[in-house]
């Protein structure tokens, strides 16, 4: 794809049997569990999975705030116990609940970052310029960022991830609890930072999200499911999908429970999204049965599978084991 | 028809700026009411008026039949409110803060069953004795819930009762939401996931403290000026630069992995296929029915469109108040 050959046979990250437990001994259960997870350089890495799975606790590990229990990570090429200080040198770290400053001003927040993160005074100013211009919050550079909306400060955030020119982001849910259109104006940051040949490694709930990572990356009880880029884990499903939009959906709903071609099903919006072997063989049967049981079809037709149907039927099949 | 909620020229003006400009609509009992808006655009401010907390600077809400203004407590026992940060206690456990909101609410007798029945109802089964602090975000979520409804309210509120939380949770959460819109409670939310706002009856769209839509899901959809494209390419950035250059699009966006490209006259579609074959690339296109992230986009880009036109401040301009 975008990225060259030289820059893939590198590694971001790379982890083996990476395993954390908060409580010692009986009491407590690993929080995740022999994780092991490759990041070439370069890549957008997604790591989605239900809550409580381990995905913030993986990556504070990667960012070195927690140590592990065992196994180990690298990081940037470096340990992330024996090396910290090196790899804090080269990653940038944006937490879920962001630690931005409230009464300091977006210029201030940036300038703290920077002399955290030892930026050379001379270059100082010509990053926090570059990055307000990247961002788009020049005309606020002298706002408190608590009086910044919630998809601004999620720009700051970043930013002063930025402000030290790592090669590697580790982003807990930068997109959580933002609007539609701030979420676009992100994600076209993201993929900027992308570009200039940057490693990203972010949690998401959102899988619209993930259709756009390079590789997506299924926890799952603090056990790495499956990693794979989205197009082959969306066409290895066992399955395919109809969506039927029918009144009364209470005999829609009762109709299609008692039909043996259906694998799954849930609503989505107004309509039944069915997941069944094969579209086209199923569907005169259930137009037939749906006709008979007294419901008016307002659309029946086979549609695209997604991320969302790789995530709930690899989730929902381990569930159940 | 019995209306659960009805609002009429709600304003509210903090000083000179106005947060909620002239607000008006209805919630029939036992349906959803979803409420949608960029951050910033007045929506919690909305909500904390309609529970009481906030005075209106003008304007009337009847909620259960009661004049906040002129009767908040009799409103205050008659609606549940569960906001974004969930008011749960993290040293009590489960059991121990539904009790503390029965008691709040001055439940008396049928406390116990009451309380039984809303752990089991809520699935929270087996987790009576645990710790809030122990809990992962979609079980606080499921006993945030409970404890909103533990007065049996006929208005339930929900302040982005879902942000962060995993598709599944979030499916099951909704199917409870779904349960209790049958009973007969009306329910306001507010949500950014664009497919939870196709689970409801109505939904209002709030730009720049106004109220820029109100209409069922199905009928949105049906107001986008034109026909929507669904492109798949294997150079989507390259093929998004080709696509700007022509005349004729209203708006180009990603979605996932693919672009979402609306356009008022169907011909166009030819010349972007034309184009995107000039150009070498790997692609497909087809018509497809807009969803309502994509109602959601168009209906803020045309009023800022309007806005712009008419002051030189865009919507990035405005804050949180």
């Amino acid at each position: 794809m975008r990225k060259n050959q030289e820059l893939m046979m590198k590694l971001a990250i790379e982890t083996k049997q990476l395993t954390k437990q908060y409580l010692a001994g009986k009491k407590g259960s690993p929080a995740i569990k022999d994780v092991n997870l490759v990041v070439p350089a370069g890549t957008l890495f997604g790591l989605v999975g239900p809550d409580g799975a381990g995905k913030t606790t993986t990556l504070r590990l990667l960012a070195t705030i927690l140590q592990p229990t065992a196994g180990n990570a690298k990081v940037v090429g470096y340990d992330t116990v024996r090396e910290a200080e090196k790899v804090r040198k080269q990653i940038g770290y944006m937490a879920q609940f962001y630690g931005l400053y409230p009464d300091l001003t977006v210029k201030e927040n940036l300038e703290f970052f920077a002399e955290l993160k030892g930026v050379k005074p001379q270059e100082k100013k010509k990053r926090i310029k570059d990055l307000m211009s990247f961002a788009r919050l020049t005309p606020f550079i002298n706002r408190r960022s608590m009086n910044l909306s919630g998809g601004m400060q999620k720009k700051l955030a970043l930013s002063c991830a930025l402000i030290h020119e790592p090669d590697l982001l580790i982003l807990d849910e930068p997109t959580t609890g933002v609007d539609p259109i701030s979420r676009r104006e992100l994600w076209h940051l993201l993929t900027e930072v992308i570009n200039q040949g940057k490693t990203i490694l972010l949690s998401t709930p959102y899988m619209d999200e993930t259709e756009r990572c390079d590789l997506v990356g299924i926890l799952y009880k603090g056990e790495i499911l499956t990693v794979g880029n989205p197009k082959d884990l969306i066409a290895n499903l066992p399955f395919e999908i109809l969506e039927i939009e029918a009144k009364p959906r209470k005999i829609l709903r009762s109709t299609i429970i008692e039909n043996a071609d259906v694998i799954s099903w849930r609503a989505v919006g107004d309509r039944l999204r069915i997941s069944v072997k094969s579209a086209q063989k199923s569907k005169p049967g259930m137009t037939k049965a749906l006709t008979k049981n007294g419901a008016e079809i307002l659309n029946i037709m086979q549609v695209k599978k997604n991320m969302e149907d790789v995530y709930i039927f690899l989730v929902e099949h381990n569930r159940g084991n | 028809m019995e209306y659960s909620v009805e609002v009429t020229g709600l304003t509210k003006k903090f000083g000179n700026f106005i947060a909620v400009d002239n607000v008006n609509f209805k919630i029939p009992k036992g349906e959803i009411f979803g409420l949608l808006g960029p951050n910033g655009a007045g929506k919690t401010t909305t909500i904390r008026m309609l529970c009481g907390v906030l005075i209106p600077t003008l304007g009337e809400i009847k909620v259960a039949g009661f004049d906040v203004v002129k009767n908040p407590e009799k409103v205050k026992k008659n609606i549940g409110y569960m906001s974004q940060k969930f008011s749960l206690y993290h040293d009590l456990s489960v059991e121990e803060n539904l009790q503390f909101y029965a008691g709040l609410y001055g439940l008396d007798g049928n406390r116990k069953t009451k309380i039984k029945e809303l752990i089991y109802s809520s699935g929270l089964g087996g987790h009576e004795k645990n710790l809030v602090r122990n809990l992962s975000g979609a079980w606080r979520q499921r006993l945030a819930l409970a404890c909103a409804i533990v007065h049996d309210p006929p208005v339930l509120f929900l302040d982005e009762p879902t942000a962060g939380v995993d598709p599944i949770s979030r499916r099951e959460f909704w199917e409870m939401i779904y349960s209790l819109a049958g009973k007969g409670v009306g329910i306001l939310a507010t949500t950014h996931y664009m497919d939870e706002a196709d689970f409801c009856n109505t939904i209002g769209l709030m730009h720049n403290a106004k109220l820029i839509a109100n209409d069922t899901p199905t009928s949105l959809k049906s107001q986008i000026g034109g026909s929507l494209i669904e492109i798949e390419c294997d150079q989507l950035k390259e093929a998004q630069r080709i696509l700007e250059r022509i005349p004729g699009i209203e708006n180009i966006a990603l979605h996932g992995a693919l672009l979402h490209i609306l356009i008022v006259n169907d011909k166009t579609k030819k010349i972007i296929d034309a184009e995107l074959t000039k150009a070498n690339f790997h692609f497909q296109s087809e018509i497809v029915q807009p969803n309502l992230e994509d109602v959601f986009l168009y209906k803020v880009h045309s009023v800022e469109k309007i806005s712009i036109q008419n002051s030189p401040q865009s919507s990035e301009e405005r804050v949180d108040k």
